[in-house]
């Protein structure tokens, strides 16, 4: 029996919890990177902050409107969302505007949309449809290519939008097909790709060559039942191949901007005072945000008393680099607790999905946590250093209409998704 | 286990993440830079750079105020442009093109509206300037020259670029620094230490008080004064004698290496470097690429020395033993050798070696360089010993002093012609012409002065250098420490007297002042010039060293007049005046005085701009100057005249010496 009342509780309020709070604070995050002047009014739609305010109020609307819906609707036409969703992205090579080198937007009167936020959400259906379908193994390769065509679709219309970070995006994907029990060399194979590739850059190409080849001779020598000795030798070949190719495309095919951003991040430029100059040059975003998160302290300066904000020293601080506002404002304590909330709300759609009686359910709240903790990666790892510069917004705090409904959709279908195993409790 | 991989991965993140906020925001915070915070506000204090006085005591350079127009972009309020343009003396376009710069630099910082404001136009704007928000006035100080002459003595001061700022962090943005000449090379003793105040501001921009309680503040300390070793008079004095001709004068008390004239011309006024105009000017006399205003041909300008050369090579020869002064060599109107001569002017003949110098006798001395040369069997080892001997006159190199700007000029070694013709593939023969100091022998002017002073001191010399007293610092020990010549005492006196009678019978009995012993050399060198990829020979400079009296000598120096043809033609007569000037204060030979100033060698320098053909030498014509500027030069040279007067310290000396 389901009670009117109880039918408030269906939710899980803790996701909606951490979802709120993150969107809060990252919201005054956004006042203190983007106000002007002396005085600050929240209303005042010209600013970022009084948009972004505005863009909060719309998406409470979309996630009533969402959790509204039929959760059976979401798997049944999650075929037609991602043909309309891809359709939509493809759109963009005929009607699509550019800003900052990327073709990713629709301009509609005034505002524009980036229809790649949503692709995420479109996706992660899909593939949860295609692959909870009975018919679908994904131990056969045919199904394993079925699935990673829907992924690769996207990722590749991205890509070609010049907008590498999104696709980026979609290797999260891999976390989830893991989940549902693809063999488990995919992972291995991309983790040692990226070894080798990081350290053909950082120790060049014959130092990786030879370890690779010891290491793969010492692993066959003392296997108790051993292959055809064909084995070891093709992956030593290819390995080296890959390792040379790596190398070839770094000093040869690469755009120089990307290249820089590579050669700061793993230090491989020897010429301290060139390294210096890089900082201040093409560095000069990591540099200044670096710099802004240090100056925070334990403490941080306060709301709206970070100086490096206020004096605008990081570019595109209410964007991709909002971070920096968090660590320089309120300092250790603040941003070790916006990283801490962060994991819980992963944590949280992970133990969620787990308990899902579908598959499609669990698949897609895997794909959503997934989605989440690559932004999360990739943006905060990018501010700090930690990983090369890459632009992607992080959820919930980055300014921008877009990206905060495509995150709000996601995970609220998931939430609604949800909802169903609790009433049926 | 497969539920876990991206559990395991979120939270080894987790963990990265903040680890590295760790490092960042607790590990290195200790390093926060005051300077890069832009919640700081700095002010300076600017302590009063240091005067600059002559060896005499006069006041050559000391400081005046300028008020600068400061901004901060976001803080103006809407204002009369009008009248505010009017006020500055601008136009309109041009305060929206500095406003928007200053905007896009920073809307928050400070910026400089209009520099170096004069004193008129800040009194007139200083009443109006509540009614322009956001603007405030600066005061900051500027070189103020008591004097026009000495330009590339005194140099200037300009503001700070990017590089220095780079280099050195003392300095800021718009910080004033030396640019050239003693401004450059007794900077940090000029400019003090600036004071340091550093004050809190809030995110309005108001000042909260001192940061920390003011730990990081510092007092300013006030530049030191400076005496340089510069006799104003004579500086004017030398050069007033080489208007309307190139070339340089550089003269040294050679008792003690104090430079007591520089002199560079063309030259230029300093104060045209002060002030709103600097940079016009600065850019005017930058791109004057034929008369090269701010080359300073004293101390850059490389010229083969010529004949004063020659009694370097006398002196070797005796030091070497290989000639003595008895020794008597043929002219026959020059010197002949294998197939080739170099010719020589007539005179008697055979001549013993005070008749070589006085003549200046162009076989005398190619047969001690000779004799030099091939000492020993190998020519390279002669040509080394001669080249070690040669240096030790301070020539080949850099003088390591307190000038800002110097040349190493040229003595060759046997390397430099093993390079030419191969090891072991030449003689003495090959390199004859630095005999009589051309070839591939160059001097600067200081260097042939100091070349000079170590002549008149008989055998050694102090590094010539323009300081002479410090405010409450003593000056470096380099300077006050002899450089000993490899030349001993004994051989110098019979050179002496050779170039004492070149003044009695020789080739400057002409410029001969009653009543003075001096002693000097004539040259002249021969020289090109490229243009249009065209090299042209051109009139031959003049040149002259000397010094007086003979004993106890009070100045040696060197004269430069580019083009000027024989050495006796303008440097001799420049130089024999300088030292009247200097020892006696007053002219008798006012007839080389109006020579030189009636004189222009203006038509030489333009020859080989011309585009036609020209002649040089002995083809070439001496040309006066109009009457109006002829008239202009003598009331310049009354009013040095009548500002004559001899200081407490020159007589004194004079006395010890009667």
């Amino acid at each position: 029996m389901i009670t009117e009342a109880s039918k408030y509780y269906k939710f899980d309020w803790i996701t909606i919890l951490l979802f709120l709070l993150l969107v809060g604070f990252g919201w005054l995050n956004i006042v203190s990177a983007s106000h002007v002047g002396e005085t600050i009014n929240y209303f005042d739609f010209s600013q970022p902050y009084g948009k972004q305010l505005m863009f909060i109020f719309l998406t409470i609307g979309l996630i009533i409107l969402i959790l509204a819906v039929e959760s059976k609707f979401y798997e049944r036409f999650s075929s037609v969302i991602y043909i309309i969703s891809m359709l939509s992205l493809v759109g963009l090579f005929v009607f699509g505007k550019s800003v900052n080198g990327a073709t990713s937007w629709y301009g509609i009167g005034g505002m524009t949309l980036q229809p790649s936020e949503f692709a995420k959400a479109a996706t992660a259906l899909a593939v949860a449809k295609y692959v909870s379908d009975l018919n679908t193994d994904l131990k056969r390769v045919k199904d394993q290519i079925a699935v990673f065509t829907i992924i690769a679709i996207p990722a590749l219309l991205v890509l070609l939008q010049k907008d590498a970070g999104s696709t980026l995006v979609y290797g999260s994907f891999l976390f989830v097909l893991y989940r549902e029990g693809i063999s488990p060399i995919y992972l291995i194979l991309l983790l040692m790709l990226i070894v080798i590739c990081l350290f053909s850059l950082k120790f060049g190409s014959i130092i990786t060559s030879i370890i690779i080849t010891i290491g793969v001779l010492i692993h066959h020598f003392t296997r108790r039942r051993k292959p055809l000795l064909i084995q070891p030798i093709s992956i030593i070949l290819i390995s080296i191949l890959i390792s040379f190719g790596v190398r070839y495309f770094y000093d040869n095919i690469l755009p120089f901007h990307q290249k820089d951003r590579i050669t700061i991040w793993l230090s491989l430029e020897k010429d301290p005072a060139k390294l210096e100059r890089m900082k201040k040059t093409i560095a000069y975003n990591l540099n200044e945000s670096e710099k802004a998160i240090s100056s925070g302290g334990l403490t941080g300066k306060g709301f709206l008393e970070g100086t490096r904000t206020t004096g605008k020293f990081v570019p595109e601080q209410h964007t991709d680099y909002i971070f920096s506002t968090v660590g320089e404002e309120w300092g250790f304590i603040g941003s070790s607790g916006v990283v801490i909330v962060f994991i819980l709300l992963f944590l949280r759609i992970l133990h969620l999905a787990e308990l899902q009686r579908s598959q499609f359910s669990r698949m897609y709240g895997y794909g959503v946590a997934s989605i989440f903790f690559m932004h999360f990666f990739i943006n905060i790892g990018m501010v700090m250093g930690v990983i090369p510069t890459i632009g992607i917004p992080l959820p919930m705090f980055s300014y921008g209409g877009s990206g905060l409904w495509g995150f709000a959709i996601l995970l609220f279908i998931f939430v609604k998704l949800d909802s169903d195993r609790i009433n049926q409790w | 286990m497969r539920r876990f991989l991206l559990v395991i991965a979120i939270t080894i993140v987790g963990l990265i993440f903040i680890s590295r906020l760790f490092y960042l925001q607790i590990y290195s915070e200790g390093v926060h830079d005051i300077f890069s915070d832009n919640a700081l506000r700095k002010v300076y204090d600017y302590p009063k750079r240091g005067f600059v006085f002559d060896r005499n005591g006069e006041l050559l350079v000391s400081n005046q105020p300028s008020y600068d127009v400061m901004f901060i972009p976001r803080e103006v309020k809407p204002l009369d442009t009008t009248e505010f343009c009017r006020l500055l003396k601008i136009e309109r376009p041009r305060f929206k093109e500095i406003f928007e710069k200053a905007y896009r630099y920073s809307p928050w910082l400070p910026s400089v509206f209009i520099p170096h404001l004069s004193k008129e136009d800040y009194a007139s704007l200083q009443e109006k300037m509540r009614k322009f928000e956001g603007f405030y006035i600066q005061k900051r100080s500027l070189r103020h020259y008591e004097t026009t002459i000495g330009a590339n003595v005194l140099g200037d001061i300009g503001e700070v670029n990017d590089a220095i700022i780079a280099r050195d962090p003392y300095y800021k943005m718009g910080d004033l620094i030396g640019k050239q000449g003693i401004e450059t090379s007794y900077e940090k003793t000029l400019r003090g230490v600036k004071g340091l105040k550093v004050i809190q501001k809030d995110r309005f921009n108001r000042d909260l008080g001192p940061y920390k309680d003011g730990i990081y503040d510092t007092l300013p300390k006030p530049g030191s004064d400076i005496t340089i070793t510069i006799d104003a008079q004579l500086q004017a004095y030398g050069e007033l004698l080489m208007q309307n001709k190139h070339g340089g004068i550089i003269a040294i008390e050679p008792a003690t290496g104090e430079i007591l004239t520089m002199v560079s011309t063309p030259t230029y006024n300093p104060n045209l470097l002060v002030g709103r105009n600097r940079s016009v000017n600065f850019s005017k006399l930058y791109n004057d690429s034929i008369n090269k205003p701010l080359y300073d041909r004293g101390l850059q300008a490389m010229y083969p020395p010529g004949s004063p050369f020659k009694i370097l090579n006398a002196l070797i020869g005796l030091q070497e033993g290989v000639v003595t002064t008895q020794d008597r060599f043929y002219c026959n109107h020059g010197y002949s050798y294998g197939g080739r001569k170099m010719g020589c002017h007539g005179h008697a003949s055979p001549l013993a070696m005070n008749g070589g110098i006085y003549n200046s006798c162009n076989a005398y001395f190619a047969n001690v360089y000779r004799r030099i040369i091939d000492k020993t069997k190998s020519p390279g080892t002669g040509l080394d010993v001669w080249s070690e001997h040669v240096k030790s006159f301070g020539l080949g190199n850099y003088l390591n002093n307190d000038l800002s700007v110097g040349q190493p000029g040229k003595i060759p070694t046997s390397k430099t012609y093993d390079q030419l013709y191969g090891k072991n593939r030449w003689g003495s023969t090959f390199n004859l012409s630095n005999a009589i100091g051309q070839g591939e022998v160059l001097t600067t002017p200081i260097q042939l002065a100091n070349m000079t002073a170590a002549i008149a001191n008989r055998g050694y010399y102090y590094t010539p250098h323009i300081i002479k007293n410090i405010e409450g610092h003593t000056i470096d020990t380099k300077y006050t420490t002899r450089n000993q010549t490899t030349i001993d005492k004994e051989h110098f006196e019979p050179i002496i007297q050779g170039m004492f009678d070149v003044y009695n019978l020789g080739t400057a009995a002409g410029v001969r002042v009653n009543g003075i012993e001096i002693c000097g050399k004539t040259g002249t060198a021969e020289n090109f010039v490229k243009v249009d990829g065209r090299r042209m020979q051109l009139t031959d400079h003049s040149i002259f060293i000397a010094f007086a009296p003979k004993d106890n000598p009070k100045i040696a120096l060197a004269v430069f007049v580019e083009n000027g043809y024989w050495g006796a033609r303008f440097a001799g007569k420049i130089a024999s005046l300088l030292i009247e000037k200097y020892i006696n204060d007053t002219i008798t030979r006012t007839d080389m005085e109006d020579y030189l100033l009636k004189h222009t060698l203006e038509h030489e320098y333009a020859k080989p701009y011309s585009g036609q053909a020209f002649g040089i030498n002995k083809n070439t014509t001496l040309e006066v100057v109009d009457e109006p500027e002829y008239k202009q030069l003598k009331e310049l040279l009354n009013q040095l005249n009548s500002r004559s007067k001899k200081s407490p310290e020159f007589k004194k000396n004079q006395g010890a010496n009667l």
